[in-house]
């Protein structure tokens, strides 16, 4: 029997022995770190835990959320890559999709039903709708993404400022908020963009001006909560000036609720954007975009000759929309941290 | 209350007028005169210069916004440029009892429908039905209206009638009673499910509070713990939602009414924007925003009466 020595059990026959050293040498273990010791001496490492791996624990474990995920894994594939990626006219990826989303595959086969060289059928102008989805998705993306990033630059300093002084700053700027939130945000979209003109880049300044008082109010009444919290009035009293508590403190503590609300706004935005391309004020052809391809399907006679040029873009915004609902259910009860599950 | 009810009111009237500015500087601003479309018509310089006269469009921006302001509040918002010789004011006459009354049913059927199900759901927790309730809920809830409005027509419209099963809906017109069922649904399902969500989680609360339990420890029967208590207290954050749902739909309506082809102010603005009938667009924004704003301020208002806990 080998003799090992250096196991717990060896090191307590070594303690109990008569003629054992008074004292056992323990392995050195600094403080604090991931490992400790067990009862018997042992060296245990302990996993590493953190509000981030825990949150992502919870959320792996709740089913709708990881059908959530799936779904928006899986769109922002085919946003990427769907229509290739094409950097200073080389190309990084080529693209999945046969077609551009303008290539005319051929005029006369304009309506074409799904079939097998052309999956999803072709459209009115005969181009494939299965590249033009892909091309599409990139849009909603561009549009759901650089939209919220321009919400976010506006709300949060409006909303942290608001939310951490008070008084009459608080005033001014929710008074500003109301009005703006009064209106409808559609309408103020397509306002907007009746007055700017069509276009990629007008689209994300319509949503994104209009758009962060949503996330202004939600972030101001975050900070009006947190800002009685004691370690902030640690942090004044030892000489902190309000920028920096906010950015140090009370910032990182509200990220749980912004990161909920991006999951909830990025969907709104592409909502925004579909529905406006769908009246035809957003994104023109022959530039693809699901709500876009949704308008021109929906004229009357088209949708019961050929049903399939509606179906897809349907399907598309309505999958999108939920699995980023299920994420952001998901990722709201994985971040809570109560922990009520 | 009285204070904050007063200052509430108060600040309508500001926010209102600001609404009104904003909502006019984009217009001014926005570039496509509406006589673009006339010029098709081969009409001459001189003929431009008087009908801008007749509309008052050469006076300077502060002067028109009066003027607009101090017409509106007398009912007249101007002549539509699109459907000339009718003033907006005929055209919204015309179509905003439409409206009304899509949205008045639309609500009415999120409320009735959602709360039942949340009910049902709360009542027989972790069973079939509240799987069910909440996997619906679920599922109205993420999709946008539009999105639904497109399915229930396919659905309806194409595939059922293609299998041989005629349902006699029609996703067009506003006539008889059958068109206004799929309008309904597809605006009702989205209000209806948040409904739904809420009043479910809002019942389980209160089911397991202290109060509920000392009724049922008295030897109240299961119905009229229920009915007597729980539904009333349930109901409180159910009017926080009105608001919000009085917005979705009435926004929600301009895209529904576009889709099933209903005569109502919203298809009418959606027409307004492709045709830049600039006094139309403004006429709409207006009515909406006010309208949406009125309607806050009640539920705001008519919240601190019903809950006893909330005083301001």
């Amino acid at each position: 029997m080998t003799d090992h020595g250096d196991r717990p059990i060896d090191r307590i026959d070594l303690a109990l022995r008569h003629d054992a050293p008074a004292i056992v040498p323990l392995p050195e273990v600094e403080v604090g770190s991931l490992t400790q010791l067990g009862a018997l001496g042992e060296v245990q490492v302990r996993k590493e835990a953190n509000l981030w791996g825990d949150a992502w624990r919870r959320l792996i474990r709740n089913r709708l959320a990881l059908i959530g995920m799936f779904v928006v894994v899986t769109f922002l594939t085919i946003a990427v890559i769907g229509p290739g990626v094409h950097i200073g006219g080389r190309t990084i990826i080529p693209a999945l999709a046969p077609y551009t989303e303008s290539e005319v595959v051929d005029v006369r086969l304009a309506r074409h039903p799904p079939s097998w060289t052309w999956p999803f059928g072709l459209d009115a102008n005969g181009r494939d709708i299965f590249s033009r989805m892909m091309y599409g998705a990139r849009v909603s993306l561009l549009v759901g993404v650089v939209a919220y990033v321009i919400i976010l630059c506006i709300a949060i300093p409006v909303g942290s400022i608001a939310g951490f002084y008070g008084g009459a700053v608080d005033n001014i700027l929710m008074r500003i908020v109301d009005v703006i939130f009064t209106i409808p945000q559609v309408l103020l979209v397509l306002m907007f963009v009746n007055w700017r003109g069509p276009g990629l880049v007008n689209i994300f300044l319509a949503i994104g001006l209009i758009g962060w008082v949503t996330e202004a109010r939600l972030i101001r009444g975050q900070f009006l909560s947190l800002r009685e919290q004691d370690y902030v009035k640690a942090s004044r009293v030892a000489g902190a000036s309000g920028p920096y508590i906010i950015i140090r403190h009370l910032l990182p503590n509200s990220l749980t609720p912004i990161i909920v609300a991006a999951t909830f706004g990025i969907p709104t935005a592409i909502f925004t954007e579909a529905a406006i391309s769908f009246i035809g004020v957003g994104i023109r052809p022959p530039m693809a975009s699901w709500g876009q391809m949704v308008g021109s399907a929906s004229q009357p006679g088209i949708v019961q000759t050929s049903p399939h040029m509606l179906l897809f873009p349907v399907l598309a915004i309505g999958l999108t929309m939920l699995g980023f609902t299920f994420l952001g259910d998901g990722l709201r009860d994985a971040l809570d941290p109560k922990g009520n599950d | 209350m009285l204070r904050y009810a007063l200052g509430r009111v108060l600040w309508f009237i500001p926010t209102l007028i600001a609404m009104t500015a904003v909502t006019f500087i984009i217009m001014q601003l926005t570039p496509g005169s509406p006589f673009d479309v006339a010029n098709a018509n081969g009409i001459t310089p001189e003929m431009i210069e008087n009908l801008e006269k007749l509309y008052g469009l050469d006076k300077p921006v502060w002067y028109r916004f009066a003027l607009y302001v101090w017409n509106s509040l007398h009912g007249d918002f101007g002549m539509s440029y699109a459907y000339r010789p009718q003033t907006a004011a005929d055209i919204i006459q015309r179509t905003f009892p439409i409206s009304l009354h899509l949205g008045a049913m639309a609500t009415v059927f999120a409320i009735v429908f959602g709360m039942t199900l949340g009910i049902l759901a709360a009542v027989n927790q972790n069973g079939i039905l509240d799987y069910l309730s909440v996997g619906i809920a679920i599922l109205f809830y993420s999709m946008p209206n539009f999105v639904m409005g497109f399915i229930l027509i396919l659905v309806f419209a194409v595939w059922l009638p293609d299998n041989g099963i005629n349902l006699g809906l029609r996703v067009s017109g506003w006539d008889s009673p059958r068109d206004w069922i799929l309008p309904t649904i597809a605006l009702g399902a989205a209000p209806l499910a948040t409904l739904a969500r809420y009043t479910r989680s809002s019942m389980i609360d209160i089911i397991r509070s202290d109060y509920v339990r000392t009724a049922r420890a008295k030897g109240l029967s299961e119905r009229k713990v229920i009915l007597k208590h729980v539904l009333k207290n349930a109901l409180i954050p159910v009017v926080t939602l009105i608001g919000p749902i009085f917005a979705a739909v009435g926004t929600g309506s301009f895209f529904v009414e576009k889709i099933f082809n209903v005569p109502g102010m919203g298809k009418f603005y959606v027409e307004s924007m492709q045709s830049k009938d600039q006094t139309m667009i403004l006429a709409v924004t207006l009515i909406f925003g006010v309208f949406l704003a009125s309607m806050n301020l009640m539920v705001d208002l008519m919240y601190g009466f019903i809950d006893p806990r909330i005083r301001y």
